[in-house]
Formats: C-alpha cells, structure tokens, sequence
C-alpha cells in the first residue's frame, strides 16, 4: 500500500511539473478568456441586465464561468496529457512497472484535478476585480468544485485512452463539453426557459454542477443540490470503472 | 533456479500476423544471455511480453519462478529493461525521469534520488541532470534508458539492441559496465545485430528466426559447431586455371584474382597453399570473410 502512495505521488508531481513547466499553455490562456467573459458578458451587457433572484448578473454568472473553466482545464489535462504518454510511449514507464491501474488512473486524475482547480483559482482571483462573491457554503463550493473536477480528469483519460491522433484530442471538448456547458445555465437561470427547455436542460449533467457550485457561492439553485451530488459521485464510479476496464484489457496501450 | 523461463511463447498480432510460433527459452540465474536474430524475428516482441506490454496469444512466462500470470506485479519488480527504441518522455528532465520511475516501483524519494545519482554518475550523465532529454544526444539517450532501467535494483536486466548507433568507444565503456554488473550478480539478456557483442559479453546465445529458437547453447559450443569457415583469397591471374578437387576444400573463383575457399574446419591451411603452390597459383593476401558468429548465423539460419 504504501508502495502505491508512492507510485501515486510520483505520478502526481510528474504531472504537477507538466503542468507548471507549460503555464504559458495551461494556466494562461483559460484565464485570459475568461476575464473577457466577465469584461463582456458582466461588465458591459450584464450592467444593463437585471437582477437574477437579488443578484447582479455578474454575480450570477461568475460561478458558472468558474465552473466552466474547471470543467475544460480538468478534462484537457487529463486527455492531453494520456495521449501525449501514449505517443512519446512514456507510458511504457509505467506500464513495465508494478504500479496498478486504479493508482494510474487516479495519478493522472489527480494532474487534472490540480490543473482545473489552479484554473479555478485564479478565475476566482480574476473575478474578484469585477464583484465581491457572497460565500453561502464553502462546504459546497469546494465539493462541487472537487467532484466536478474529477469527473472531468476521469473522462479525459477515457479520451486520451481512444485517442489515436491529435485531432482526436479536441473533438469532444469542442463538439460535447463546450456545448452542453453553454447550455448549462453559466449564462441564465433555468426559469427564464420556457418548460419545454427546461425540461431538456435537466437531461444536461453539467446543469447540475453549475448549479451546485452556483448554490455554494450564492445560496440559489434551479435543481436540488442532492440530486447534483448524487450525479456527481455516480459519474466518479461509473468513469472510475471504466477506466479501470479499459486499462486492465489494455485498450491503446498494449498490443 | 533460472531467472527466466518461458514455455511454448506464442503471439499472433491483431493483424492476424504471427509474430512467435512456440519460443522456449531457459537463461539461468547470473547468466550473460544474448538473443540473436535476423530483423523481424520477434525478439522485441518476446520482450515486450516479458515486460506486459504486448499480451501474450499462448504459453507461460516465469521470472525466477513468479508466473506473470499468477503475480505480475512481482515478476515486474525483478525485471528491469531497456528499450530498443526511446521511450521517455523528451520534455522531461534527466534526473526526473529516472527518480519518477523509481517512484513508480515504489522506492521512497530519498532513496530514488540517491541512485538516481549514482547510476547517473556511472553512466556519465550527471552533468545532464537537469537538461531536457531532448538535449542528449542518441548515445546520452541509451545510456538515460539504462539508468531509468536499474533504477529500482532489478535482478534481471533485459537490454534490447543498447548499442545500437553508439559509437566503438562508448559501446566499449558500455560493455565494460555490463559485464561489471553481470560479474556481481545481476542476470543480464541482451538482443543486438553487433555479432561481436555476442561474442564479447555473452555465455549463452539463443538464435531466434521468424517467430522460433533454432539454436540455444553456451557460446563455446556454438562456436565449435561451425565447422566451415569461409576466406578470401587474393592470388595472381587465374588465366582460366582449372583448380584439382581437394578433399574438405571447395575453391570458388570470384574473379581473375579473387577466390573464396570454404574449408572445413580439420583441413589445414598448409595443405590448401600446398594445393595451390602446385597449380602455380600464388596468394598474395587473405581474410576472413566475415565474422565467424555471422557466418555461423547464416549456416543456421539458412538450414
Ligand atoms: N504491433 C504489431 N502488429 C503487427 N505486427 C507486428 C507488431 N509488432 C511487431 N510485429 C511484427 O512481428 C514480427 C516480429 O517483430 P519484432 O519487433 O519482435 O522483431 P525483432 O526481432 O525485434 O526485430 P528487429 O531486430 O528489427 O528489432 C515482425 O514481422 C513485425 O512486423
Ligand atoms: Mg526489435
């Protein structure tokens, strides 16, 4: 066991380096594009929107943009970071080793984690400049925060699992999560929908985890939290076991 | 007890293409193994089985006596390897590589540092700690390989083609840090295309053609079964002289002044000058054909 904490750790600053090593890559961009989020979205067009359920449309949003990029950076971490093992064939590394698959799978979960809640942070930091947050429960804020971040890593491994070219590596960020995170109430409540949309949104997992992190800083949802909470922690298991599968029969990685 | 031991070894690849067709092998506790073979003939591909990352399709596979089956984790501890082709990530720094791998066998950081150092330091690449793998060139490259292979102590060391593109100089150095480690206990197998490697470093060599052994002996044995050996001669004009049969000697012209004699290894050289003294044929100068493994490689390989 303590052998796998090892294995865990080094896989762990292994990735913390990378991620450190490229800032100008990982941590910069995502911070650039959010602060015009704010500049745009919450300073020039939200003053001239008004308040969503006693809050200021900048208040209302900077949760969810936070949220957003947690969600992006966690994933693109995850998934460029596999798949460039799997090219370079450093992943070799580990596989000649004795480490096991659920300590590979959360070394690399955790890189991700470590890149999307760095993002996170200083999204916050920059939103900082544009309003003052209330802070409902910092319980929640940091659990939706965790867990949302680890599903993403979970899923961006899965990614970088099947990947086989470059292009495969911004397919769903572009096509899936990019989308349903623009449809996932960063930018409106859910009650401003007509029912029918309304509906449809709560079929959007990532609604839920906005929502969640929202009712953290703010105290508002438009879905229960224990729901949100629930999803969260069976998307953990279910992505967790599918990597595990995936690992153990060797998909991408063993002739 | 033998350090590796591997039975009816099959591999077909998803392509259909079978790559082992039923390898048996033995290497001993303390042995210096060489695995010899044309390319192609699936040496990479049993290594890559030994070290999990190619499934095997049938067969059984035991590191002192740990079936991969039964407890891969531990057979991998007592392996270390060296890859034929780079495997490191080129972003990463020397030592972190090899401190991580350590990390990955789970040796606590202290310790991962302290031999990465030495090993590092022996294999003269601690000046380059903190450079990029990148920055080295392809001999630096190999030796970072080795390093990050014996980084966690293995029993068993399995080297596939570490000289290749090294130059005469730092082979030798490597050879000597091979043999260094061999005389004090490591087992060590090693697949290369330089015949002398074999020759120098190894006891036992297995000759692996198109997926099967056809030959595994101690290299002395090896070496008396040639029992043919090839020279060039370079001798006055021929000027269409018919050479005489001569018992256990073939002559073959080549050109007008070059002719190859095969003879076996009883005939004795003074006889064959004798025999061309006699038709007035003078031989100027002579060589070995090639390399005495090679030609006996050939012999097998083509039987
Ligand atoms: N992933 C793969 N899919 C299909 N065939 C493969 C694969 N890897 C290797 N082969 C085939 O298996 C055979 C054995 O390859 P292998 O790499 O084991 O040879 P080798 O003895 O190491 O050769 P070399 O001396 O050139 O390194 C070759 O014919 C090769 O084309
Ligand atoms: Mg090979």
């Amino acid at each position: 066991m303590k052998e796998n904490l090892i294995s865990l750790g080094a896989i762990a600053r292994k990735e913390i380096i990378r991620i450190f090593r490229i800032w100008i890559q990982t941590l910069v961009p995502p911070v650039i594009t959010l602060s015009l989020y704010f500049i745009i979205f919450g300073s020039f067009i939200g003053s001239q929107l008004r308040e969503i359920e006693g809050y200021s449309y900048m208040a209302f949003i900077a949760p969810g943009l936070i949220m957003m990029s947690i969600i992006t950076n966690s994933y693109t971490n995850t998934v460029s970071s596999f798949f460039s093992a799997k090219f370079q064939r450093n992943i070799e590394e580990l596989l000649v080793s004795p480490t096991p698959n659920w300590v590979i799978i959360l070394g690399y979960a955790s890189g991700g984690m470590v890149r999307g809640l760095s993002v996170g942070f200083l999204v916050s930091l920059v939103s900082l400049l544009f309003v003052r947050l209330p802070i409902h429960s910092l319980f929640y804020t940091v659990l939706f925060a965790l867990l949302t971040s680890f599903v993403f890593s979970l899923a961006g491994i899965i990614n970088g699992v099947f990947a086989r070219k470059f292009d495969d590596v911004s397919i769903i960020p572009t096509f899936v999560i990019t989308p349903l995170t623009y449809l996932g109430g960063v930018f409106y409540s859910l009650s401003l929908l007509p029912g029918f949309w309304q509906g449809v949104s709560k079929a959007n997992p990532i609604v839920y985890m906005i929502n969640g992190f929202r009712y953290g800083f703010l105290g508002i949802s438009d879905i229960s939290i224990f729901i949100g909470l629930s999803m969260l922690v069976f998307f953990s298991v279910a992505l967790f076991s599918a990597n595990i599968y995936f690992l153990k029969k060797g998909v991408g990685i063993r002739t | 007890m033998n350090a590796l031991s591997i039975t009816n070894l099959q591999k077909t690849y998803a392509s259909g293409f079978q790559a082992l067709k039923g390898v048996d092998l033995e290497v001993p506790k303390g042995d210096f193994f060489g695995l010899l073979g044309p390319n192609g003939a699936g040496k990479t591909t049993t290594i890559g089985i030994i070290t999990s990352l190619v499934t095997k399709s049938d067969g059984k596979v035991e590191i002192f006596g740990v079936d991969i089956d039964q407890d891969f984790p531990r057979a991998k501890k007592l392996i270390g390897v060296v890859p034929q082709e780079y495997n490191f990530s080129i972003f990463e720094k020397v030592q972190d590589i090899v401190t991580q791998q350590a990390g990955y066998y789970g040796i606590p950081r202290d310790a991962a540092l302290a031999n990465s150092e030495r090993y590092l330091r022996q294999l003269g690449l601690w000046q380059k700690r903190d450079s990029p793998a990148r920055e080295l060139s392809g001999g630096m490259k190999r030796r970072l390989m080795i390093a990050r292979g014996l980084i966690h102590e293995p029993e068993l060391l399995i080297l596939d083609e570490p000289t290749a593109g090294v130059d005469v100089e730092l082979r030798r150095g490597m050879w000597d840090f091979l043999l260094d480690l061999n005389s004090k206990g490591k087992t060590i197998i090693l697949t290369t295309h330089y015949l002398e490697e074999a020759e120098q470093l190894c006891n036992t060599i297995a000759i692996i053609s198109e997926g099967g052994i056809i030959e595994n002996t101690d290299k002395k044995t090896l070496l008396r079964k040639l029992d043919h050996e090839t020279f060039v001669f370079e001798v006055s004009p021929l000027a269409g002289r018919e050479i005489p049969l001569l018992a256990g000697t073939n002559f073959t012209p080549v050109d007008e002044t070059t002719l190859e004699v095969t003879k076996t290894k009883e005939q004795s050289m003074n006889a064959i000058f004798d025999h061309l003294s006699s038709c007035s044929i003078v031989v100027e100068s002579m060589r070995n054909k090639s390399n005495r493994l090679e030609e006996l490689f050939m012999e097998l390989v083509n039987k």
